[in-house]
Order: structure tokens, then C-alpha cells, then sequence
């Protein structure tokens, strides 16, 4: 079901051309936030959405810096793309040179925050190189590649899918808190009810496939 | 005999999906079926066997600072040659597998054993635990796949086992995402209680 929801957004945005129309950015938003949840209906992110969900706070901060990251991801593998790979026919090597855009960005993140923000890089310090192996930036910029969204429509697309991981998480953080005080059977405990846990949240965004968008 | 505890390692003690819980993307999104399953851990298991070969052959060569990065382009190498190999030879597991191929470079699996093992362990021993992290994948893959496809679709790697009737009305939930989470729950638990009961034993 999530390859034909992939496909159909797909072909949705082949056959709109060029023009960005507002119903199709409303479908981008609206499709990566709720129905097409990286988290929860594309399984992109899910070592970060399991291992930073133990608290608010840092579910809050790891959510925020993944807006920022996969939007400026989205913007510089567009440009690299377009301006570098395809006029000198070096498609092949997309893989790497994104994986290596995401890696310098994320350190590059790193600096600015530790030189203009020191507080609010002590509050993410931990949560940042591990930025550069959450699928979901990687996962952003191949699709962007593979719909072949133009530069507006593929950050519209990345800032919608990072703010559906930071919803995913924070809900996930919030329930956990609550799972704290709960009576678990010994065998469930730990790993085990967050999975189930996850997948209640996924029922209840399956729900939002009903949309149709 | 130690040798053989780096290949074996990855079987059961230390496998990467039950134990460690790394490089669950793939493994919750392409356990629908037995054909992604198998799909899956062979190019997990391509890419992990180099990579471990690789990284541990230039360990000394590659400066400590900017390691990451470095185990990054040769995984991402590698990554990129099984996705050309799999698009000419193998088109229609490379649609389906989709874009969890590339994703492959990002699988905490692979970095995670060039980090822990590979840098500071021989060629051969590398060698052996990238085969064995890659059979236990595999392994947790197929196992999840098994449930998953004979619950929701009835069958197994493509062949009908319960019947058209079954076939037709399936516990569709179970190759669903949500199925993947909860079904991933209760075999957590299932190791866990078989944990408890040899803790008791012993």
C-alpha cells in the first residue's frame, strides 16, 4: 500500500509539469504530515523515533533540528542534482554524493549552532551526527529525485515529512511518559509495548489514508 | 574456535534485529513477503561482507578524525554497485525493493559492525562476522516475513498455503504497517520469555 500511495504522488506530480499549484502543495503537506507518516506508514527514521521518544524534551529537539536539516537537505541535493549529476551524466553516483551532502550539512549544522547558539547546541549536542543516519533525510532526498520535484514542491515535501517525524515522535514521547506508570506484563516490558504502541499510533494514522488527497 | 564465535555471533547472541534492534527500516518495511525478505538480506549481506572487508584491509590507513565519513563513501560504494547490478538483473526485486535500496547506506547495521568490529579486528575475522551479521538479517528478515505473508496474504514466498478461501479474505492488517509494529512487539516478547526461561534453566 505505501509503494502505490508512493506511486500515485508520484504520477501526481508528473502530470502537474512544471506549475506548483496550491492544491498540490496542500496534498504534499497534508500527505507527509498525517497519511504518508514517514515514521509510521514509510518506516523511514525509526531508530531515532525509538531510541530519542524516552522524553519530551529531547523528542522536541530532535524534531526541530530534522525540519531544519531535511529542508536545507532537500534544497542542496536539488541543486547538486540538477546543476552537477545530470548535465554531466553522473546519475549513478546520487547515492553517494547525497549521503556525503548530508554528512557535511549536518556537521556544517553542528558549527553554526556551537558558534551562534551554544545553548541551544548543548540541548541537541548528542541528537545531531546522529542526524546523518536517520533514513528519513536520505529517504527525502531519493524520493524528491525519484518524483522529480521541482526546488519549491521538494522542500514543501521535506518540511511536511520532518514535521510528521517530529509528530510521530513528540506523541511517542508523551505516551511513553505515560507507559512509565502503567502496570506491563515482564515479558513486554521495554522494547516489546513500544513496538505494539507504535503500532497502534500507525492504525490510527492508516485512518488518514481515508483522506484521499 | 574464536573464528567461529565471529561468524556465529551474528546467528543468535548478538543479532543485529532481535538483539540490538539496528536497521529496522528496512526490516519492518520489506518484511511483506518472503521474496522482499530474501531480496533484502542478500544486499544487506553483500554490502555488510565488503564493507567489513574493506574497512578492516585500510584500518590502518584511514585517519581516526574523519573515520565516519570514510566507512560512509565505502559503504555507499558498494551500495550503489548492488543497486545497478539488481536494476539490470533483477528489475522487478528492484521496483519492489524500491527506495530501500539506496537507504541501504544508511543502515545502522553496516556502519554500526564497521565502527565496533571492523576497525579494530583482521581481515578474515572481519570477513566472517560481516557473513554471520549478514545470515542472522536475513534470518530475523525471513522469520518475519514468514509470519507476516502467511497472515496477511495466505501464502508463502508465493505459494498459497491456506487455501483460496483464506487468500481471499486475509488478516490484511499484518502486511500493513501497523502489523509490522505490533507483530515486531510480540516477538520481542516471545525472546524475551525464551531469555527468562534459560536464565532459569542455567
Amino acid at each position: 500500500m505505501t509503494h502505490s500511495l508512493l506511486l500515485a504522488s508520484a504520477v501526481g506530480a508528473a502530470s502537474q509539469g512544471g506549475g506548483s499549484s496550491l492544491a498540490q502543495v496542500m496534498g504534499l503537506v497534508i500527505g507527509g504530515i498525517l497519511i504518508n507518516n514517514y515514521v509510521l506508514s514509510r518506516f523511514l527514521g525509526i531508530c531515532p523515533f525509538l531510541g530519542v521518544s524516552k522524553q519530551l524534551d529531547s523528542a522536541l529537539g530532535m524534531g526541530a533540528a530534522v525540519v531544519f536539516v531535511m529542508a536545507m537537505t532537500a534544497a542542496s541535493c536539488y541543486a547538486l542534482w540538477q546543476l552537477l549529476l545530470v548535465p554531466l551524466h553522473l546519475e549513478y553516483l546520487s547515492t553517494i554524493v547525497f549521503i556525503l551532502i548530508i554528512a557535511a550539512l549536518v556537521q556544517f549544522v553542528e558549527m553554526v549552532l556551537l558558534k551562534f547558539s551554544p545553548a541551544l547546541y548543548r540541548a541537541l549536542g548528542i541528537y545531531l551526527p546522529l542526524i546523518t543516519t536517520n533514513c528519513a533525510v536520505l529517504g527525502v532526498a531519493v524520493l524528491n529525485k525519484d518524483a522529480g520535484y521541482n526546488l519549491g514542491l521538494g522542500i514543501v515535501n521535506a518540511v511536511a515529512g520532518a514535521l510528521g517525524f517530529a509528530l510521530a515522535l513528540i506523541l511517542m514521547a508523551g505516551l511513553r511518559g505515560r507507559l512509565e506508570f502503567s502496570n506491563t506484563p515482564d515479558a513486554m516490558k521495554g522494547k516489546p509495548i513500544t513496538f505494539i504502541l507504535a503500532g497502534v499510533m500507525s492504525i490510527a494514522f492508516l485512518g488518514f489514508a481515508g483522506l484521499g488527497v | 574456535m574464536s573464528l567461529w564465535k565471529d561468524f556465529s555471533n551474528g546467528f543468535y547472541t548478538e543479532n543485529p534485529i532481535f538483539r540490538i534492534t539496528l536497521g529496522m527500516c528496512p526490516f519492518l518495511a520489506l518484511s511483506t513477503s518472503m521474496e522482499n525478505a530474501v531480496g533484502m538480506g542478500a544486499a544487506a549481506t553483500f554490502v555488510l561482507i565488503w564493507s567489513n572487508v574493506a574497512i578492516s584491509a585500510l584500518r590502518n590507513v584511514i585517519p581516526d578524525k574523519i573515520r565516519i565519513p570514510c566507512y560512509i563513501v565505502f559503504i555507499a560504494t558498494f551500495v550503489s554497485l548492488v543497486d545497478m547490478v539488481m536494476a539490470a538483473y533483477a528489475p522487478a526485486l528492484h521496483k519492489s525493493l524500491g527506495i530501500y535500496i539506496p537507504l541501504i547506506v544508511v543502515n545502522c547495521i553496516i556502519l554500526g559492525r564497521a565502527e565496533a568490529f571492523a576497525n579494530k579486528n583482521t581481515v578474515l575475522s572481519s570477513l566472517l562476522d560481516g557473513i554471520g551479521m549478514g545470515i542472522g538479517f536475513t534470518l530475523a528478515m525471513a522469520l518475519m516475513a514468514t509470519i507476516r505473508e502467511i497472515l496477511g496474504s495466505g501464502s508463502w514466498y508465493g505459494f498459497n498455503i491456506l487455501g483460496q478461501a483464506y487468500a481471499n479474505q486475509p488478516i490484511l492488517i499484518a502486511i500493513l504497517p501497523p502489523g509490522a509494529f505490533v507483530l515486531m512487539g510480540f516477538v520481542l516478547a516471545a525472546f524475551a520469555v525464551i531469555d527468562r526461561r534459560k536464565e532459569r534453566a542455567a
